[in-house]
């Protein structure tokens, strides 16, 4: 049995200069945030980064790591607008791939499924094509006259993604309401990692995870298995925890302005490891709760 | 008791008509107004209508927006993947909310400036693209006014009448664009070239007040040819009846959330 635990440090240390890498979960909701702030601190640079956008792309962006983003959005959800990629976007800092949501999965699946497209309808009449002149059309061989988008197959170096519950092997959990496309990140890759809650023996995973569909990232698909606790923050992880609110506007607000972000990232990511980041974490509540309690 | 109706709910009315002859289809509404309007056609004119939670649920019964999860009535699962694959089959009329509109009904909800280097980055495409070209689309505008109802969009992500008759052959024919619904009025493209055409006005606002706030030539209630001006009669947007004012302020929004989106 190939033991595959590792740290965060040790799965991004993988990861090298100018590779795709995809990133799980959707907007601001289980993203793999431990694995990304440990891209934060390695030396790598000139990612093409391809999600669901959320937080994950916009602090690759602050840190200068990305070159293309490929995305159908880039959200926080409760905040709309993501700032940093707003502000990557404004300035020209990074190059963008910005398809329909469907054309997206559509990419994936042909990834996914070593194709070399995949027919999707959303993106034609749109300005999708317009901005991604490369992107082509495929006429029905049918006959039909139906003319539809070739979506690209979007190919990942390197997958991650973020569950509930793991076992050393490489198997998953995705306990939450929605999965998300985290399987099928894994499987457009050439090599995942997978962050979770928690890591737990095999013959544990079914019976903890409640539900045999759960189990949807598999052992052959996942190259390595960071046990990262609360790995997820400041995006929501259910059933196991929901979205940091208050952090995330701590975030936002300081994205609005270069001297708050510097200290925000002093004070948060610039850390030696995720254990530091947790605590510093735990210090913004109890700093927060202790004004609350001043108030009163 | 019923007193006069808000202009919010005069507008939660108005999209809940745009669901009207649905049928049992997944309705998905962005926004507040939209999302109690889309609750209230299932009350009233649409009740096969298909609900969700806006996340993952979905949901059965007149419930109130912001209900607990743990609340609700679950009648099935629909996770985006599964949303999707439901668009592509075209089972499916969504209430987007763009932050430009044309004319012919293009909407941007992605950036605005130039695409290389924007002045305003926004949301990007999202699902607009596949949305526009597979299913019935609404839009809903809760402030309307020339920046966002103008003559050119900045990035078309929502497909309009005049891009999707430029497509070949029988691409477009799952294109259908039902209504614009604003703070001010009821809009549509029923005019034969795709235009957007002023239907009613809600009631204490004026044509005039329309055609102002408007960054394009209306289409008038007569049809295509001369563009609308003030002088020109238009329906009034009907009030909400009794029994929708009730589900509206009792049942499925009694914390009259509406008005943070269309002050009173």
């Amino acid at each position: 049995m190939t033991e595959k635990r590792m740290t965060a440090d040790e799965a991004v240390s993988r990861i090298e200069d100018g590779m795709t890498v995809g990133v799980g979960g959707w907007g601001s909701r289980r993203k793999p945030m431990a694995l990304v702030r440990a891209l934060l601190r390695s030396p790598v640079k000139d990612l093409t980064v391809v999600s669901y956008g959320g937080p994950d792309v916009g602090l690759l962006c602050a840190a200068g790591k990305v070159r293309k983003a490929v995305y159908g959005f880039v959200s926080l959800d409760s905040i709309p607008l993501e700032p940093h990629f707003r502000a990557a976007r404004e300035s020209g800092a990074v190059q963008a791939l910005e398809l329909d949501e469907g054309m997206f999965l559509a990419g994936l699946r042909a990834a996914a499924l070593r194709l070399p497209f995949m027919p999707v309808r959303g993106g034609i009449g749109s300005d999708v094509p317009r901005n991604a002149p490369f992107l082509r059309t495929v006429t029905d061989p049918y006959g039909s006259g139906d003319e539809v988008m070739a979506a690209p197959p979007l190919e990942l170096d390197v997958a991650l993604v973020h569950a509930n519950l793991a076992d050393p092997r490489g198997n998953a959990a995705l306990t939450g309401p929605d999965q998300y496309f985290d399987d099928l990140f894994c499987l457009a890759a050439k090599t995942s990692y997978v962050s979770a809650e928690r890591v737990l023996p095999t013959a544990d995973l079914r019976r903890a995870a409640g539900c045999l569909h759960a189990l949807v990232v598999h052992r052959y698909l996942t190259a390595g298995v960071v046990e990262a606790p609360r790995g997820a923050h400041f995006t929501e992880c259910p059933p196991q925890y929901g979205r940091d609110e208050a952090f995330q506007q701590a975030y936002a607000r300081a994205a609005a302005d270069p001297r708050e972000w510097a200290a925000f990232a002093d004070r948060f990511l610039d850390q030696p490891d995720e254990a530091s980041y947790q605590q510093a974490v735990d210090e913004f509540h109890a700093a927060r709760a202790d004004r609350a309690g001043g108030a009163r | 008791m019923i007193t006069t109706a808000t202009r919010a709910e005069v507008c939660v009315a108005a999209c809940a008509r745009a669901w009207h002859g649905d049928g049992e289809i997944l309705a998905s509404p962005m926004g507040t107004v939209p999302t109690i309007g889309a609750r209230l056609a299932r009350a009233t004119v649409a009740p096969d209508l298909v609900l969700t939670d806006g996340l993952a649920q979905i949901i059965d019964g007149d419930v109130a927006l912001g209900a607990p999860t743990a609340d609700l009535t679950v009648e099935g699962w629909l996770p985006y993947r599964a949303v999707l694959d439901l668009l592509a089959s075209g089972r499916r009329h969504v209430m987007m909310g763009p932050a430009q509109i044309d004319a012919y009904g293009n909407a941007n909800i992605s950036c605005v400036g130039d695409w290389e280097r924007p002045k305003r980055q926004l949301l990007g495409a999202r699902g607009a693209p596949g949305n526009t070209v597979n299913h019935a689309t609404s839009y809903w505008v809760p402030r309307h006014s020339r920046r966002v109802l103008t003559s050119r969009v900045d990035v078309v992500c929502g497909v309009g009448n005049d891009r999707a008759a430029a497509l070949p052959g029988p691409a477009a024919r799952f294109h259908d664009l039902r209504q614009v619904i604003t703070n001010l009025c009821v809009l549509d493209f029923d005019t034969g070239d795709g235009r957007m055409r002023l239907v009613s006005v809600h009631p204490g606002v004026t044509v005039a007040e329309v055609v102002e706030a408007t960054g394009f030539d209306l289409v008038g209630p007569e049809g295509a040819g001369e563009a609308l001006t003030g002088g020109v009669d238009v329906p009034t947007t009907p009030a909400p009846t009794t029994q929708e004012l009730r589900l509206i302020r009792d049942v499925l929004d009694p914390r009259s959330l509406r008005d943070r989106e269309v002050p009173a």
